[in-house]
């Protein structure tokens, strides 16, 4: 079975972190993450940016509304993630618009630009799964 | 990390909101930081044995309430305090509170907190003494050292401009549209003074803290405020100079310029969010000053080596920049700009128009020394050059153009890193 783990803490008391500090969570995650590699179990690992970085795309029926800031409301739950490299942030969202055609009801996609990304590393099992 | 390490990094983070809300229920900032410190000490001992709570703020906000409705009637001395359970027993409560919590309210109480220190009557440097003691919570002795003077000094400057926008100034009713812009404007304008604090300085210790202080609030104020285009570019501003602070200096501490410095030192975290900020920005189309400002700095961010910097881009946007808010120091830059994408002669002309009110500027005659050393006018240089030393406000930038002096090498027009203002 794949799962993602997904992390929730606090991105102000995070983002307070001096760079040492985080450097060092970094490391200590790192370590954790080649015991996982070593043994087939690591995919995909991404660190996001802050939210004040989002973008999110709201549909609701056929309309399609961008704002700014992150996914607020609780009312839906997390489904599924796409990872994109994209030119500019206009690349993204138009992405974003294929995908939310093509995806039916309505719902909200966060764009969200990613602050660390390392993908898959040799020997992942999951690729076989796939 | 420890735990208690981590429960002040927590407690830190939740005070701008914490202290914002209960300075709206006491009326008064020394009874709100007063009950602030309480409710952070109560947490130090319960959030070890209990786990912390999952809102810290509205915790430290109604702890610290009761906290310091106990102190008032302790100085009142006409009632009995309550029992200690009323006081411990947080569970439900929370739950509570947090549902009493009102985004747009929290939003306002930060920016109130903010903007009170924004106060006209203070001088700048009083003025960012005061947020960083209030809103970000840094001792006197912190603040002390980041503008070099004694720790009693500025226990009486903070004393004295606590004072100065003590009774009465605060307006706690929610602002309008109109008011909630101009505090918005006020507090942006004193981050970024917060910042320049710390940047012109960074090299020396506890000044660049001054920096990672400024886009702490900022990125705050742009969680509170997340549509905001010049939000957004402050803070993108901010993090893409910052990005740069590890190949400023040497390591003497002299100035390395923007040209010179080693670009595998910047921060591409930094970079990367300054990049999304201004991204986000640019859709709502109107660039304002600190969007265009933090648009120049990603042309720099984004150049892999000096030579690849989109000059002619930057020339542009210091135009735009020119038309919002008109300054020769402005104009100046983009003369630097225009050296590189046009050449000596057009920089050199429109430099000369800046005399009169750049007569008393440093970099106006450091790069009129420059350009004129670069056309071939070495006598002129030479004089230029002599008053930029004269002008010279650090020891580094009287060096910086004595070596050219001495060299007489003058192939390109020296710079001082592109700033903009």
């Amino acid at each position: 079975m794949l799962y993602a783990i997904l992390c929730y803490n606090s991105e102000d008391a995070v983002g307070s972190w001096s760079k040492a500090e985080d450097d060092r969570v970094m490391a200590q995650l790192g370590a954790v993450e080649d015991g996982l590699a070593q043994k087939g179990k690591l995919g995909p690992v991404a660190r996001l940016m802050n939210t004040t970085a989002a973008t999110t795309l709201r549909k609701s029926g056929n309309e399609q509304i961008v704002l700014d800031g992150p996914f607020a409301e609780t009312k839906e739950q997390f489904l599924g993630f796409f990872v994109l490299d994209c030119e500019s942030l206009e690349d993204a969202i138009a992405a974003t618009r294929e995908l939310a055609i093509a995806n039916p009801g309505g719902g909200a996609y966060e764009i969200r630009p990613l602050r660390i990304f390392k993908p898959a590393p040799e020997g992942f099992r999951g690729k076989a799964l796939g | 990390m420890t735990d208690i390490a981590w429960i002040e990094k927590a407690i830190r983070s939740a005070r701008p909101q914490a202290i914002g809300a209960l300075m709206r229920y006491f009326r008064d900032l020394d009874s709100a930081e007063e009950a602030f410190q309480e409710a952070s000490l109560r947490a130090l001992t319960n959030w070890p044995k209990n786990g912390p709570p999952r809102d810290t703020a509205a915790w430290l906000i109604f702890v610290g309430r009761n906290a310091g409705i106990d102190a008032v009637r302790k100085r009142a001395r006409t009632t009995a305090l309550p029992p200690e359970e009323v006081i411990s027993d947080l569970e439900d409560a929370e739950g509570a509170i947090a549902e009493r919590i009102d985004g747009s309210q929290y939003r306002d109480d930060i920016l109130r907190l903010l903007f009170i220190c924004c106060h006209p009557d203070l001088p700048a440097t009083q003025q960012i003494a005061l947020a960083l003691r209030i809103v970000s919570g840094l001792s006197v002795r912190e603040i002390a050292r980041a503008f070099l003077v004694s720790e009693a000094a500025m226990e009486q400057r903070i004393t004295r401009a606590k004072a100065r926008i003590g009774a009465g100034s605060a307006d706690f009713e929610p602002p309008d549209a109109i008011a909630r812009a101009e505090r918005l404007a006020a507090v942006a304008a004193m981050l970024y003074l917060l910042f320049n604090e710390g940047y012109s300085a960074a090299s020396t210790p506890g000044k660049a803290r001054l920096c990672d202080e400024a886009i702490r609030l900022a990125r705050l104020l742009l969680k509170l405020f997340p549509a905001e285009p010049e939000i957004m570019g402050l803070t993108a501003l901010m993090v893409l100079q910052h990005a740069r602070i590890g190949a400023r200096f040497d390591a003497d501490g002299a100035i390395v310029l923007l040209e010179a410095q080693d670009r595998r030192l910047w921060d591409k975290d930094m970079i990367g969010e300054g990049l999304a900020l201004i991204d986000k920005a640019m859709r709502h189309r109107r660039p304002g000053p600190y969007l265009l400002k933090a648009a120049i700095a990603a042309l720099h961010a984004r150049a892999q080596r000096a030579e690849d910097t989109d000059w002619a881009e930057i020339a542009l946007l210091y135009q735009g920049l020119e038309r919002l808010e008109p300054s020769p120091v402005v104009t100046l830059n983009r003369a630097v700009a225009i050296a590189k994408c046009e050449g000596p002669a057009a920089a050199l002309a429109l430099v000369e128009t800046l005399g009169d009110r750049l007569d008393t500027y440093f970099h106006y005659h450091g790069l009129r020394g420059g350009l004129l050393a670069e056309l071939g006018r070495p006598e002129e240089a030479r004089t230029a050059f002599d008053r930029a030393i004269a002008l010279a406000g650090t020891p580094a930038e009287a060096a910086h153009i004595r070596l050219h002096l001495d060299r007489l090498n003058l192939a390109r027009p020296q710079l001082e890193e592109t700033r903009n203002d």
